[in-house]
């Protein structure tokens, strides 16, 4: 039977999994992309190495095209709106100057990102000019301010639903970091105090504005001669704040890329150390399994969706009953009976969230102590100060001792062991690659481990070892075959990518499926060079000896020729048995139901037929066989 | 008749308890009588066909075929013979007799092959299994013909040629006095309590490139275990309904929404695919036309700095590759593998596809897992990597960027230097606690406990967690108690108070402290711990080589049983360093000596 796997999985209270996924509907964000298109944006372009230079404009729409793919893949219920200022046409809802809000059919200004959007925007490139303009907003003496228009249109998009429960954004994308420089004298003063002005309010309505800025390596986006004082940055964070000067384009998109997510909090926790001091800690979930959407189920002739609707029928009576707060097993020839509650508090084997039990050296947390994904932590002063101090001097600790900390989680899914890391902060090309704070990672117990090792002991010991000669064949495969700046997850996953690629391709009603990249194949051209290939021949004739030929390799133990030869004495034996029968007879006087399953094997063996099913199936098959 | 055709069919488990209760054992039988009771508990839910005996050592009187048949062999008694476990069962584990000599192990190990032997012959190879627990402090008796280093060696042979394997717990106490004593470990982790068999992820080549394959067999690793899946409970039917089932059953119906009430049949409905708000419908047969289908493999993509990855990176459980067994090229060209990448500090990232018609592919970690025994190969552990779309690279402040009133002063760094220092998991002379290999699980323990309490009452409540469960989930009291300067100044160094704007937290927080400073401490320092050690298990399956513990070598040494050790040695065994035991004051240069090859150190 076909069952909604979303709907059988939800009804599972010991699914370990649920707390690891629901933070992904826990809260919803709108955001609105606002992209400078003055002239300055195509004008300024970021060196790429050796393909051509690109614009700081093209920049921020590849930015943004990347995030709308992502979104739809893992947060499609976000809304999304974008809009470009200092435009020569405009199109918004208040009429005002150089902005225009891109959109596309069947869609709110502020909606979901639908695939239509995503392949629209994909080309707005080529039509840019031709239907929206690039035209500098801020002109001397014209009191025209397409920045302060900007925020007015953004603070209107947002303007729908409950700033509590959504998290509202406008992700700003410029590289004039003095919008108002042309403007002299009084004028100037009257046009950023009312742009600040119309910033502090949208801040005051719970939208946060963020600052994207884009420069060139000679010319640093410098953030206090305005922006400072829009975004409201002071003292340390100003200090703090770093300007995206990525030298390379890569970097810079990079760089972007991940300003442009926000961080969801999974949940805060409390860490209790020692004599009863506690710490508070925030918990990310920095790395979980992107699936496929989940199936809905739809009327083939409608194309609406349907309502599943689950009924509870008891089995020894047929009632219909409600969903029963009892559990039971059988145990010792009884029916053991268990309420939820009971079953609850047999998990609950621990007070609080997270006891620290004490410290181990690294070399103790072996490669096959992991059960899922780790989950990060970083500290947080908000509701207990000192938390950040204590957190920065044990890890620091744990860093130069070379030691993790083995805790206990008491989560309600599954209490457990977990060791927490310390992980340095660590930034390359002036990114940020891997945040400063610790990793917690879920240890299996000894009920989780298994021993297979164990279960193919080798008679013959001397074997088992490889000899020096060996591993020095090894090592120089391993020289010659070496990835080197391999990062964890520079792959793109080729089966979702086909998963959303056919899914957008239909959504667009196009013919064509565009063909997807598989980037996980071996490099099969790196492999063939003369020096990979020598290595690696000479690592065969050391481990397999100079005439080993695979195809004859049956080196194992025979099995495979073991079953084929049972296979073939079987169906001889077959053949034998069923020459006693007159089939033909038999098939004609309608005695096969006389025989017995085993002798209709006979002929089916024999004739090398399937052998699965009931009599009738047996019989039926033969007389098929026959021709009859 | 049903049973012993079951027995047969190769499914089923034969079990043997050796169980010391002699005078020194009698403080650590309450822990004894847990884990097998335990153990049986797991069969009556796993392997209900599963056959478990019990023989004691160390009792008063003497009951076994063998000292009516021969002589000797005193003080063991045959409690239970060999047959299906039940609910008795239990309940005799959970009493054992304390016994009032000492017990010989070498002679409740020969009464137990007895016992297998007569009832199997050479049949059940592989599933025949002896379990013993001893702390192997009382003396081993002179055999009546030839020395103990032959009697040694015949029992090795015949497990070989029967095809049984032994496990050992051999319990040692660090302090005399035997009273006050908690237990720091349960056995729990120390027997493989449930038998579960290897399960295949894939089998067939690693190919390291398109000329070069090696023949390998991936299986799981680790697994979670979780809760038994309980059935939902009706209780709907009369009481006096003896036969009813009490399950209940669960029906899906796909109705239309706009239509109340009507509802679609199967052939009527399609899948639809979300994108974004839309929903694609796409029959079974489309998708499968257009999905992603790659082919069966495991491809080597190259070899990388071990640096490059991660631990946090990795993803799921973990796998473990083994070369095909018997095939003694795949073994030497995995071993040479896993030896050189282990030198040099490398893995191997890999693309797989384990079985064909799966539509995802998996790109993973090879770590090297060269192994400490020569009778066991090396191997690979497998641990998934994640895609691009997996990660989230949320920006964090650099620590550097906070505050100066954040950062710890030097007196609060040396504080915390003290603390990750002294707070030590891996003492010496006491070995790493909290290892995951032997930490049970706590949870599981206690619903196996409540089930047991409820097969008798069926209102028991829930029990407490156990004594010795509370070791895994709060902090060693021993530990605390013996680092108090190092707690209290850290204490001294860091203040903490609650952010005055926000309110809500300011109760539970003072709650929180003073709850745990309470508890800490009234507790007892005074406990003393009980470290056991685990003697691997012994397969006599298809090699007659013996892992001991240093114990049970030390022991031979001091009796003059030098048989026994050198029996050890001429076999090409290891004793357990404290790598891999609980408790052993055997050092890694000690373990080695023992050694006639000697082994590379895994710190």
């Amino acid at each position: 039977m076909d069952l909604d796997p979303d709907d059988i999985f939800r009804d599972d209270e010991d699914d370990p999994d649920s707390e690891v996924f629901q933070e992904r509907d826990s809260s919803k964000e709108f955001v609105v992309y606002l992209i400078d298109a003055s002239p300055k944006m195509f004008s300024v372009t970021c060196p790429a190495g050796d393909q051509k230079d690109e614009t700081h404009f093209h920049i921020a729409l590849d930015c943004v095209s990347q995030s709308l793919k992502t979104q739809v893949i893992n947060r499609s219920y976000d809304e999304v709106a974008i809009c470009f200022f200092n435009t020569r046409e405009k199109k918004n809802l208040q009429d005002l100057n150089g902005v225009f809000v891109f959109n596309v059919a069947e869609r709110e200004y502020l909606d979901r990102p639908t695939a239509r959007l995503i392949k629209e925007f994909d080309m707005i490139e080529e039509s840019f000019a031709k239907n929206i303009g690039s035209q500098y907003g801020i002109i001397s003496g014209t009191r025209e301010n397409s920045l302060y228009n900007a925020l007015w249109v953004a603070q209107a998009l947002l303007r729908k639903g409950s700033a509590k429960t959504i998290d509202k954004r406008i992700l700003l994308f410029t590289n004039e970091d003095d919008p108002f420089g042309s403007i002299k004298g009084a004028t100037k003063l009257d046009m950023t105090r009312t742009t600040l002005q119309r910033a502090k309010d949208a801040e005051d309505l719970g939208i946060s504005i963020e600052l994207l800025p884009l420069s060139r390596p000679d010319e640093e986006f410098n953030v206090s001669l305005f922006y400072a004082d829009l975004i409201g940055l002071e003292g340390e964070d100003l200090a703090q704040f770093i300007p995206s000067a990525g030298n390379k384009l890569e970097d810079m998109k990079d760089q972007l890329r991940k300003r442009m997510f926000t961080k969801r909090i999974v949940k805060r926790i409390t860490f209790a150390i020692v004599g009863g001091l506690s710490i508070e800690l925030n918990t990310y979930a920095l790395i979980r399994p992107t699936l496929p959407g989940v199936i809905t189920w739809l009327d083939s002739v409608t194309n609406r969706p349907l309502k599943t609707e689950r009924t509870f029928i008891c089995a020894d009576t047929g009632a219909l009953v409600q969903e029963s707060s009892k559990r039971f097993h059988p145990y010792k020839n009884k029916n053991i009976t268990f309420s939820m509650e009971e079953l609850a508090e047999i998990k609950r084997v621990s007070k609080g969230h997270l006891r620290l039990l004490g410290f181990k050296p690294l070399s103790c947390l072996k490669d096959y102590h992991n059960l899922k994904p780790s989950t990060f932590v970083y500290p947080t002063d908000e509701e207990v100060i000192g938390s950040t101090c204590i957190f920065i001097a044990l890890h620091r600790s744990m860093l130069q001792l070379k030691r993790f900390a083995v805790a206990f989680y008491g989560s309600s899914s599954r209490p457990q062991l977990v060791a927490l890391i310390a992980q340095d902060e660590i930034i390359r090309s002036g990114g940020q690659i891997e945040p400063p704070g610790m990793h917690l990672i879920y240890l299996p117990y000894s009920d989780d481990i298994r021993h297979v090792e164990e279960n193919f002991l080798e008679p013959n010991f001397s074997t088992t070892q490889a000899t020096d000669d060996q591993i020095k064949k090894a090592a120089a495969v391993i020289k010659r075959i070496d990835l080197k700046d391999f990062s964890v997850c520079q792959f793109a996953n080729p089966t979702l990518q086909r998963h959303y690629s056919v899914l957008q391709a239909l959504a667009l009603e196009e013919d064509e499926i565009p063909e997807i990249k598989d980037e996980t194949v071996p490099d099969e051209e790196g492999m063939a060079r003369p020096g990979v290939v020598r290595a690696l021949e000479e690592f065969k004739n050391s481990v397999y000896g100079e005439n080993y030929n695979e195809e004859s390799d049956l080196a194992g133990d025979g099995k495979s020729t073991d079953t084929s030869r049972k296979r073939k004495t079987i169906s001889e034996n077959a053949a034998k048995e069923s020459s006693n029968y007159d089939w033909g007879e038999l098939a004609d006087s309608g005695k096969l139901k006389d025989l017995t399953v085993m002798e209709l094997k006979y002929y089916l063996t024999a004739h090398n037929l399937p052998v699965s099913g009931k009599k009738e199936a047996l019989i039926s098959r033969i007389l098929t066989h026959m021709g009859k | 008749m049903i049973i012993s055709l079951l027995s047969y069919s190769g499914k089923q488990e034969a079990l043997l308890l050796l169980l010391d209760v002699g005078p020194s054992m009698h403080s650590v039988l309450p822990e004894t009588e847990k884990v097998c009771s335990m153990l049986v508990q797991k069969k009556l839910m796993y392997n209900k066909y599963d056959e478990v005996g019990i023989v004691l050592f160390g009792t008063k009187e003497t009951d076994n075929d063998l000292t009516k048949e021969v002589g000797g062999y005193q003080h063991v008694v045959v409690l239970r013979n060999i047959k299906v476990v039940d609910g008795d069962l239990v309940e005799v584990l959970q009493e054992l007799p304390r016994g009032t000599n000492d017990g010989d192990f070498l002679d409740a190990i020969i009464i137990g092959m007895d016992l297998l032997i007569k009832k199997y012959g050479e049949t059940n190879k592989g599933k025949k299994r002896l379990c013993l627990i001893t702390n192997a402090l009382c003396p081993v008796k002179d055999p009546y013909e030839g020395t103990k280093e032959d009697q040694v060696t015949t029992i090795a042979k015949q497990m070989t040629v029967h095809g049984m394997k032994m496990e050992s717990i051999v319990v040692r106490c660090l302090t005399g006095d035997s009273k006050n004593r908690t237990v720091q470990f349960h056995f729990m982790g120390l027997f493989e309590t449930r038998n579960i068999s290897p399960v295949t992820i894939f089998k067939g080549d690693l190919e390291i490139s398109s000329k070069l394959r090696i023949k390998v067999r991936v299986y799981k690793k680790t697994s979670e275990e979780k809760l038994p899946t309980l059935k939902k409970y009706s209780d709907k039917a009369p009481p006096s309904d003896i036969t009813a089932t009490h399950e209940v059953k669960v029906d899906y119906e796909y109705k239309s929404i706009e239509d109340h009430g009507k509802v679609v049949p199967p052939d009527q409905r399609i899948k639809g695919y979300r994108y974004g708000p839309q929903i694609v419908p796409i029959s079974s047969a489309e998708w499968d036309a257009v999905k992603f289908k790659p082919e069966k493999g495991v491809k080597l993509l190259g070899f990388t700095d071990s640096s490059n990855i991660l631990r946090h990176y990795y993803m799921k459980d973990v796998n473990i590759f083994l070369a095909e067994p018997g095939n003694t090229r795949a073994i030497a060209a995995v071993s040479s593998l896993a030896r050189a990448m282990k030198e040099m500090n490398k893995v191997a990232i890999v693309r797989c596809v384990w079985r064909q018609g799966q539509s995802n592919v998996v790109v993973g970690v090879l770590t090297p897992n060269v192994s400490e025994k020569d009778n066991i190969p090396d191997s690979f552990y497998f641990n998934v990597l994640p895609f691009a779309e997996d990660v989230r690279e949320f920006q964090f402040p650099s620590f550097s960027n906070f505050p100066a009133s954040w950062q710890p002063n030097e007196q609060q760094q040396e504080a915390a230097d003290n603390l990750v220092k002294m707070l030590d998991l891996t003492l010496p002379g006491k070995g790493e606690a909290l290892q995951p290999d032997f930490t049970p699980n706590p949870v599981l323990q206690r619903f196996y406990h409540h089930l047991e309490l409820k097969s008798k009452h069926p209102d028991s409540a829930v029990p407490p967690l156990d004594e010795t469960l509370k070791k895994i989930t709060e902090p060693d009291v021993e530990l605390l108690g013996k680092n108090k300067s190092v707690i209290d100044s850290f204490r001294r160094c860091f203040e903490l108070k609650e952010n005055p704007k926000i309110k809500k937290s300011r109760r539970l927080l003072r709650e929180k402290m003073s709850g745990s400073i309470d508890r800490e401490s009234n507790a007892d320092i005074s406990a003393q711990p009980l470290p056991f050690e685990r003697v691997a298990s012994l397969n006599r399956n298809q090699s007659c080589s013996m892992i001991s513990s240093s114990h049970l070598c030390k022991f031979c040494q001091e009796k003059n049983l030098n048989g026994f050790c050198q029996y050890l040695v001429s076999k090409d065994l290891t004793l357990i360093s404290k790598i891999e035991a609980i408790d052993s004051e055997v050092t890694d240069d000690e373990a080695r000596s023992f050694l006639v090859k000697s082994e590379t150190k895994v710190e």
